[in-house]
């Protein structure tokens, strides 16, 4: 089984995200950016099933600024075999929705025979939650989404999925597609001996243009915005004096 | 004339410091060597050097020599992005810091980043960085957890720095894969209950055995860092050698031991004051075995070998320092543009301000000067160790400032332990004594640089105007003031020597003094460095750098000044009333002055 795992390149969670003056965006000059954490999950359960031999080779896919390299490049640190960077210029990137990457995915699948794309569930900056049904539409492959666990079964994989009150189990034949939900596996840190490694291993770049697909914007952000900055509380005594004042608020019956 | 003001400053200045040699006679190890080549007066590149001269030498601060290619970037990147992780989420400072042990196994998951062979090339299974590089991860580890820092320091910086700079071959071959991997630990030990700051004291004694096949080593080491699970040990002793003219003398010699050779055992783990996780011990060695192949370098090269590798590793320092500078200043910007106190943010109060700007000046200096310091080494400048000396001072003691303000901002919630900040400051207090006490640093650069002077004897220019040419043009008016300082600074020390002469050795007021001038003035010149570096490619970013600096170099510049006036002034009585107060209260064995109650 060969497996294309999809990496975005988003703001690092640790980093309180501030907007722009302008609102068009958030601040991403100067800011830390990693790889998408559910994307790393979807690499780390790649690199399991290769270490399982239930894999035979995991590359890693990333569509966007030049930048990307640089998360493409702790892929291939973390377990990657190899890595295909789809480059589009800088001011570009921002403008890349769901559906262009499904494209490049597709075009990429159609030029290299491969058995599974991973994909995290969605990427914590936009939260689109599209990429990985949008490529089983367009592939026209069964899709496992949300995973908690993963286990292959010859020409299937059977995934179990997190959703409300239980569990839901589901066996996909492949290909398939299938995105990553936070308690799939605890990713590993890249060691050095394999930071070492990874230098080696091969990085192939290709642009929007050589895959020929369309990258028009279909959508126009109007405007971001910071959420409201929450009322600071208070404290109180004790219960009796809670008690009075969820009264005087109204919060509970006099 | 003066040739020998540094050793002997050594011996007189001898005090107690913890787990490595503190004189960094560095200075004078070399001195010693070049003395009978050529009695020719040495030039030396060195900007301090040069300084002592009243001499402008810009070449190794300007243009600013950082320069790290696009590849070891790229690598640094890699391990950083682990490593913050790794130091965030899986070590826990806090328990470190209450059970006073960091774990072992968080310790090997910290090997596999590459974080114990930072140095090593990757021939032996180390990470084959430079030292831009691992100053750079240094700087991670001291925003997180000093402990840890030392465990690292103390591990490669000076534990196997032996082995990495004067090792066989085969004894690299053997030691350094499992070392730089963290599969085993090093410690240095130097230090003994009589040897302190006085490195070339020691008195462990190694003998040879009578087939001359091994070593035989006796010694009792003291506050040494990993010492309670170290493997390897770079040991210091004296042994007897033969001289020329046929008579023995002790000379300090170096070995390699290993815990497995026998005869080793340690103390508990010390209970500290601060870098709690960090493990300080006893380490005894009786009678311990050592083949001849675990010899160090040459018999009786070993003060040679401890300066070199404490000068070698003390970059290591201003590294951390900077990184916990960072932490403390990210915890005051939180507090002050949150906090409200009498109507507005504490960030609103022009004290509060003035403090933060302190903070982070003092930072932006800290930080031009270690990667001066760093990219220098990387480029094969030998001649550093003032350079290295002035910003482990210079550094330890803007950390200390900036976690002392941090705490006072944060008022009483600065005092909890919940806040971080008091762990800092506890941690950061050793800063100020191990590796060179900075009081025995700062004679050091004192004396070395009048030394230095004290043989180029010639009439000074007035300011050079050299730094009006390499600095941004926003930054003139700083320039104009350090060139000042320069020449100032140079005038100062020659009349220092005029009147003195070799006396200076026991002025140690004016001495400190002139170091402390010293300091300022190579702080100003690193941060124009930087400063007209960044201006040339960060673009807007830039103008708060400018202001940064331009603020820096205005308070230094007058600190400099002042401290250079109380030299050039006539202050025989205050000289002689400190004497005699201190020596007052010695006689007396107690402080003599009585309770004002009992005064009445």
């Amino acid at each position: 089984m060969r497996v294309l795992v999809g990496v975005k390149r988003v703001v690092d969670y640790a980093v309180k995200v501030r907007v722009k003056p302008d609102k068009t965006g958030v601040i991403t000059e100067g800011v830390q950016h990693s790889i998408n954490p559910f994307d790393e999950i979807a690499l780390e359960e790649a690199v399991k099933l290769k270490e399982k031999k239930a894999a035979t080779e995991v590359v890693a896919f990333s569509m966007g600024g030049p930048k990307c390299q640089e998360v493409l490049r702790t892929a291939l640190a973390k377990g990657a075999d190899k890595a295909i960077h789809i480059e589009v210029p800088d001011a570009d990137a921002s403008k890349l929705e769901p559906l262009h990457v499904a494209r490049a995915l597709k075009k990429i699948i159609e030029n290299d025979k491969f058995d599974a794309v991973f994909l995290g569930k969605q990427a914590i900056d936009d939260d689109a939650n599209q990429t990985g049904s949008l490529i089983a539409g367009i592939l026209d492959w069964p899709q496992a989404l949300y995973a908690s666990k993963v286990e292959p079964d010859g020409k299937y994989l059977k995934v179990t999925r997190e959703i409300d009150g239980g569990l839901d189990t589901i066996k996909v034949s492949l290909p398939a597609v299938l995105s990553a939900d936070l308690r799939l596996n605890e990713p590993r840190y890249a060691t050095l001996p394999n930071i070492m490694k990874a230098k080696k291993k091969p990085l192939e770049k290709k642009s929007a243009k050589d895959l020929g697909i369309d990258v028009t914007p279909q959508t126009k952000v109007l405007e971001v915005s910071e959420p409201p900055v929450r009322q600071a509380g208070g404290f109180v005594d004790d219960v009796s004096a809670l008690i009075t004042k969820l009264k005087e608020k109204g919060f509970i019956k006099a | 004339m003066l040739s020998r003001l540094a050793p002997n400053a050594a011996v007189r200045s001898a005090i107690s410091g913890t787990n490595a040699a503190r004189f960094a006679s560095a200075a004078a190890a070399p001195s010693k060597k070049d003395k009978p080549a050529s009695k020719a007066v040495q030039d030396s590149d060195s900007f301090c050097m040069n300084l002592f001269r009243g001499k402008a030498k810009v070449e190794q601060v300007f243009p600013f020599p950082l320069n790290l290619d696009e590849e070891r970037k790229e690598t640094l990147q890699m391990i950083l992005d682990p490593t913050t992780k790794f130091l965030s989420e899986v070590n826990d400072v806090v328990k470190n810091d209450e059970n006073a042990e960091t774990p072992m196994s968080v310790l090997k998951q910290f090997a596999e980043l590459g974080a114990f062979g930072a140095l090593v090339p990757a021939e032996y299974e180390g990470a084959g960085m430079n030292n831009t590089q691992m100053a750079r991860l240094a700087e991670i580890v001291g925003s997180h957890d000093l402990g840890l820092g030392v465990i690292m320091g103390a591990h490669q910086s000076i534990g196997y720095k032996g082995i990495l700079l004067f090792g066989t071959e085969e004894q690299k071959k053997k030691y350094l894969p499992d070392l730089a991997t963290g599969r085993k630990f090093a410690a240095f030990c130097l230090t003994e209950p009589s040897t302190g700051s006085d490195a070339n004291s020691v008195r462990s004694t190694a003998r040879k055995s009578d087939d001359g096949s091994h070593y035989i080593l006796n010694a009792n080491k003291i506050y040494i860092s990993n010492g309670g699970f170290a493997d390897v040990f770079t040991v210091f002793a004296q042994m007897p050698i033969k001289q020329a003219d046929g008579t023995t003398k002790n000379k300090v010699t170096a070995f390699i031991v290993e815990r497995g050779f026998g005869g080793i055992t340690n103390g508990p783990p010390e209970k500290k004051m601060g870098i709690k996780g960090s493990n300080t011990a006893v380490v005894d060695f009786e009678n311990v075995k050592i083949p001849k192949e675990n010899l160090l370098g040459a018999e009786g090269e070993g003060f040679k070998i401890a300066m070199n590798i404490l000068n070698n590793g003390r970059f290591g320092i201003p590294a951390a320092m900077t990184g916990a500078m960072k932490h403390c200043i990210k915890k005051t910007i939180d507090h002050v543009t949150t906090r409200e106190q009498f109507g507005s943010k504490l960030e609103e109060y022009g004290n509060v301000q003035e403090k933060l700007a302190n903070m982070i000046a003092k930072q932006y200096a800290c930080e031009s000067i270690l990667y001066i310091l760093a990219s220098n080494m990387d480029r094969g400048i030998q001649d550093y160790q003032l350079e290295a000396a002035i910003a482990k001072v210079f550094t330890s003691e803007c950390a200390w400032f900036t976690c002392d303000e941090a705490i006072q901002v944060h008022g009483g919630m600065g005092f909890m332990k919940e806040t971080g900040l008091e762990r800092v400051l506890r941690d950061l207090r050793i800063f100020r004594i191990f590796e060179g006490a900075n009081d025995i640093m700062r004679i050091f650069v004192g004396l070395t640089g009048i030394q230095h002077a004290g043989k180029h004897l010639q009439a000074q220019a007035g300011p050079s105007g050299a730094f009006d040419k390499v600095v941004d043009p926003a930054l003139k008016k700083s320039a104009d003031a350090l060139d000042k300082c320069v020449s100032l600074f140079g005038r100062t020390v020659q009349d220092l020597l005029v009147k003195h002469k070799k006396g200076i050795i026991s002025r140690q007021y004016e001495v400190v003094r002139v170091a402390d001038a010293a300091i300022d003035i190579y702080a100003m010149a690193a941060t124009l460095s930087r400063c007209t570096q960044t201006s040339k490619t960060a673009g807007s970013v830039a103008d708060y750098e400018k202001k940064v600096a331009n603020y820096f170099c205005e308070t230094a510049a007058a600190r400099a000044e002042a401290n250079l006036k109380s030299v050039a002034a006539p202050n025989e009585a205050i000289v002689k009333t400190i004497a005699e107060i201190s020596k007052g209260a010695c006689a007396a064995g107690a402080n003599p002055i009585a309770h004002p109650i009992d005064t009445l």
